[in-house]
């Protein structure tokens, strides 16, 4: 009972379920050509009528017809919180206090007659700050990275707007980190509120960032703080998991040492836990910043202003040179913030207690001395103060002209592209999912789960698959679903051999992963820019976006699974007479495919993420929908339609790690 | 003979198990008919045993024997599941957390296999460690902590991290740090395991250099009989939670309680564990002896060339210069070789 439960078929018997899930699934299909499939196994009662769905850009009338009105009961539990619990009381005081907390920030870096009535510090004061961070940190590399992005900000006219995200971010970070840590310390003290917390999480990681806005419009309303809560809420969740990782994985020896010392429980959570488990809260901290970036551009959406802001409002007006510019500097800062803060993470401490003040402290000493510098020399130099309008720099024009020549020497190719894929590959991809009856997409997850993972696997991905049903969003979710497993497809199909011809020359692995490493650190949403300005906005496009984002897990973990076969396998290759293609085909490739498989599987779940992003230039499934409950701000349909995504990301991660690990432990790896 | 240090009585371990799971009978001995019908294995198994005062116990045993449960039952780092434990005569398991705090930071050192240094001190700060928790005074624990580097051996690494450090200068700090609040008990588990074997004699010749210095109360885990021997006043040996046999090194290679006792012993190098006076007989009266006496509490390993060279039995002598016995040759050939058999006779034909 127990091994039908939680196991699935046994190896030898696999290929047997495979073809009878096959076969039962083809026999579905041809039931319904023939006209004599019942209709409630067909299609299920939608909101929205698939005839609507051809009608590009009209998002269809609506009519509300699911089985069960979840939507409608969330809108009666969200009035009942906030009307009849007065929970407005709650937000409104919070919502006051960070606005508070952001004007502080506000005033430091932007001046202001408030607080403590400062003028805004130079800006060439905060490129040393920054120049010095980099270089104490890590070195001239980091160094001038920091400055330079510093200096991008102020010659490129976006100072106001840069130090507008920097507010935010300084506000939601500390924030988002403390939150983070209290709750895994919680969650790791105590057994049911890590039990309680891991669905939870999971469902966070997955679900759309367009998903969080929308509650927290209706609670907190637009406007700028209110884009720091929705950052707040994104970031926290992994903050939360590599807390408890880290604080899992402290060795239980040490532990014992601790107690052996005689320490107290609140003796060894601080001295002895916590910073044992320090890279990972440190990692967690990087996590923090970079997902608040990520979400500080996305809250934009609800004004949040800043960089995002501004990056949207051209975009919108589709000024392509200046957004390109936006973008640029929202990317320094991405990288230039995960550097400092990955090289503070594994920055070795030194024991200076031996050193004399000068040196102990020549960092610090060596920028008071800078900034002040930068302070008296603004005095006489104003333009070491503010770049003034007139003399900022701006490329803009000549990147439009870039757009224009594209537009006017490749149009005529990339709509003959878009039409062939959009004819031939796209649209029949996408009417044969719709054309599945329900029952047979369910009953295809559903095998799979059985044969992967047994009845458990199965009524899990079933659930989950069973609640799109439920709620009225089939045809949108396999709108979704079929432009998921078409950017997947091209990902693995260029990823993968990329990552393995990266992976055979040490040079060539530490250079994709250097790239894979960078491009990761961009804001999801940048990844729309590029496209918009080879592909102009239409459905091709937001795939395009789909598959230049996903395609990064699939390239690094391939590289990453061949490059970390142990060496004595290698070895043993060589020894056994192996040539490049036989070391390949008989070592690599094997050994490496549980590990690409789990980049498959990030690809699959970067690809459900940026496909409700790539809504933004027009897609027709449930990302549309997300965007149009974010603007009639409906949080009932809005959360609904996030958990639609969510549970479809989950149910395929569930299916594939488990295979993933199932094939390491055969393998010996773990 | 003095008070014992540590006093364990019927101690029992048994993971998965409450102590109102079990019936314990008045001499607190729990019927194995229990453990059968719950399906679980003893850790520890009604373990009785004492370790007087400057006295080095070994606890010996092959992985999954459970000394490790042991020593850990015995500083509660883990909760024994009934038996009583009794540290200079106070109840262990009934002190609450504040009395076990004061006993860890006053009595108790402990050092682990892998070291278990905190990977964010420095070595100093590592030793430091439990004196801080203890509360002490910046200037006073660095002092302290001083001290300690020299007297394992390790100044001019002070500032180092662990990672730092190579296993053996890890293993000194681990040593310091138990150390450091002077304690009059002391565990080592399996403390040179994770070292080389050269690394791992030294080390050993450093900790008897140690406890000649500090005459602690020591539990000392090993799954290595010749570093057991090496070191031990007595041996316990376990064997699926249960102490097969306590005794001094000789007892046990001479006269082994149980088969299994037998079997561990066998390969056992006798003339580095036995003493001249396990094999001497008592003196003869008219008996001609070689000149030249040995004493009585030397290795024979020590003796060895000299008595099997000599024609004479050689006299025993103890410390004070009196006979108290003598060798035979054939007799102590005997004792070393227990397994030699007088060869086959072959048939001329």
């Amino acid at each position: 009972m127990n091994q039908a439960f939680l196991h699935g078929l046994p190896p030898e018997r696999r290929l047997k379920g495979y073809a009878w899930l096959g076969t039962i699934l083809f026999a579905l299909v041809m039931v319904k050509a023939l006209g004599v499939l019942p209709g409630f196994l067909d299609e299920l009662p939608q909101h929205l009528e698939r005839s609507s769905i051809d009608t590009l850009g009209d998002a269809g009338k609506e009519k509300y017809t699911e089985l069960v009105p979840f939507d409608l009961m969330l809108d009666r539990a969200f009035d009942y919180v906030r009307e009849d619990l007065g929970f407005s009381v709650v937000t409104r005081f919070v919502s006051r206090r960070l606005k508070e907390l952001i004007g502080v920030f506000d005033n430091i870096l932007r001046g202001g007659n408030k607080g403590l009535g400062l003028s805004a510090p130079p800006w060439t004061a905060l490129m040393v700050i920054a120049f010095v961070l980099g270089y104490s940190l890590k070195g001239w590399r980091l160094a001038f990275l920091s400055g330079g992005a510093v200096m991008y900000f102020a010659i490129f006219g976006l100072w106001k707007f840069a130090m507008e995200t920097l507010a935010l971010l300084a506000a939601a970070v500390p924030i988002s980190i403390v939150i983070g840590l209290l709750v895994g310390i919680l969650a790791y003290k105590r057994k049911w509120v890590e039990l309680a917390l891991l669905p939870i999480l999971s469902v966070a990681q997955t679900l759309p960032h367009f998903a969080y806005l929308i509650p927290v419009v209706v609670f907190f309303g637009i406007g700028h703080q209110t884009g720091v809560i929705a950052t707040i809420i994104f970031a926290v969740p992994p903050m939360v998991r590599l807390t408890l990782l880290g604080l899992q994985k402290v060795s239980p020896e040490i532990l014992e040492a601790g107690k052996m010392s005689g320490c107290t429980s609140s003796q060894l959570l601080f001295r002895v836990q916590l910073p044992s488990a320090r890279n990972e809260l440190l990692l967690g901290v990087n996590q923090v910043i970079m997902q608040c970036l990520a979400m500080v551009v996305i809250a934009a959406f609800i004004g949040a202003s800043g960089l995002g802001y501004r990056l949207l409002n051209k975009l919108q007006s589709l000024k392509l040179g200046q957004s390109l510019e936006i973008g640029v500097a929202i990317v320094l800062l991405a990288v230039v913030l995960d550097g400092l803060s990955r090289a503070w993470a594994e920055k070795k401490r030194d024991y200076t207690a031996n050193l004399p003040f000068w040196k102990r402290f020549r960092y610090p000493i060596l920028m008071v001395g800078m900034v002040s510098a930068a302070y008296v020399l603004s005095q006489y130099f104003p333009i070491l103060h503010k770049v003034p309008r007139d003399l900022t720099v701006t490329y803009a024009d000549t990147w439009d002209g870039l757009v224009d020549w594209i537009v006017l020497n490749w149009t005529d190719g990339l709509t003959n592209l878009r039409y062939f894929l959009i004819a031939n590959v796209l649209a029949p991809l996408r009417d044969t999912l719709l054309y599945m009856p329900f029952s047979a997409v369910l009953l295809l997850v559903g095998g799979l789960g059985l044969i992967l993972g047994g009845y458990y696997s199965a009524l899990l991905t079933l659930a989950f698959l069973v609640f799109i049903g439920l709620v009225g969003w089939w045809d949108r979710a396999m709108i979704t679903a079929y432009m998921v497993i078409f950017a997947t497809a091209i990902c693995i199909v260029v990823g993968i051999p990329v990552g393995i011809w990266s992976a055979l020359s040490e040079r060539r692995a530490r250079t994709a992963l250097f790239w894979c490493d960078t491009f990761q650190t961009f804001p999801s949403f940048i990844y729309i820019l590029p496209v918009i300005m080879l592909f102009q906005v239409n459905d091709l496009s937001a795939i395009m976006a789909v598959i230049v984002y996903a395609i990064i897990p699939a390239v690094r973990y391939t590289v990453e699974g061949i490059r970390d076969i142990a060496p004595e396998l290698e070895e043993a290759a060589t020894m056994a007479g192996c040539n490049t293609r036989q070391r390949l085909v008989h070592l690599q490739l094997p050994v490496a495919i549980p590990h690409i498989m789990l980049g498959v599987n990030q690809t699959i779940m970067f690809a459900f993420s940026m496909v409700i992003i790539a809504a933004f230039v027009g897609t027709i499934d449930l990302g549309q929908q997300i965007f149009k409950a974010l603007s009639e701000t409906n949080i009932g349909k809005g959360v609904v339609l996030g958990l639609c995504v969510s549970f479809m990301a989950l149910a395929v991660d569930h299916l594939v790690t488990r295979w993933a690990r199932e094939r390491r432990q055969l393998l010996g790896l773990d | 003979m003095a008070e014992p240090v540590i006093r364990c009585r019927s101690l029992y371990k048994i993971f998965g198990l409450g102590p109102a799971d079990l019936r314990v009978d008045s001499d607190g001995v729990v019927a194995p008919a229990i453990l059968e019908r719950e399906g679980v294995v003893a850790a520890v198994n009604d373990v009785t045993l004492d370790v007087s005062p400057g006295e080095i116990l070994i606890v010996m045993g092959l992985s999954g024997s459970g000394k490790s449960t042991l020593v850990r039952c015995l500083s509660r780092l883990i909760e024994p599941t009934s038996g009583s434990v009794e540290i200079e005569g106070a109840d262990l398991l009934a002190m609450n957390d504040r009395e076990l705090i004061d006993l860890r930071r006053s009595k108790m050192g402990m050092v682990f296999q892998n070291f278990a240094l905190l990977p964010h001190r420095t070595a100093l700060e590592n030793i430091a460690f439990p004196l801080q928790m203890r509360g002490m005074k910046r200037r006073d624990y660095v002092e302290r902590a001083r001290d300690m580097i020299r007297l394992v051996g390790l100044e001019g690494r002070e500032n180092n991290f662990p990672r730092e450090l190579s296993g053996g200068q890890q293993q000194r700090v681990g040593i310091a740090r138990s150390l450091a609040v002077e304690p009059d008990i002391w565990f080592l588990d399996e403390p040179f395991s994770a070292l080389d074997p050269l690394i791992r004699k030294e080390m050993q010749d450093e900790f008897l250099r140690l406890q000649s210095l500090l005459n602690k109360t020591i539990v000392f885990i090993t799954h290595d009989f010749d570093e057991a021997l090496k070191l031990a006043d007595r041996i316990a040996i376990m064997f699926n939670g249960s102490v097969e046999q306590i005794g001094r090194p000789e007892d046990i290679v001479l006269s082994p309680a149980t088969e299994y006792v037998a079997r561990f012993t066998s390969d056992v190098p006798r003339e580095r564990v036995l003493r001249v006076g396990s094999v001497m007989e008592p003196p003869g009266d008219d008996e001609n002896v070689a000149d030249q006496a040995v004493n009585v509490s030397d290795r024979i390993e020590k003796v060895v060339e000299y008595v099997l060279g000599q024609r004479l039995p050689v006299p025993v002598v103890d410390d004070g210069g009196a006979v108290v016995g003598v060798m035979h040759q054939a007799h102590v050939l005997k004792i070393l070789f227990p397994r030699s058999s007088p060869p086959e006779t072959v048939n001329p034909d």
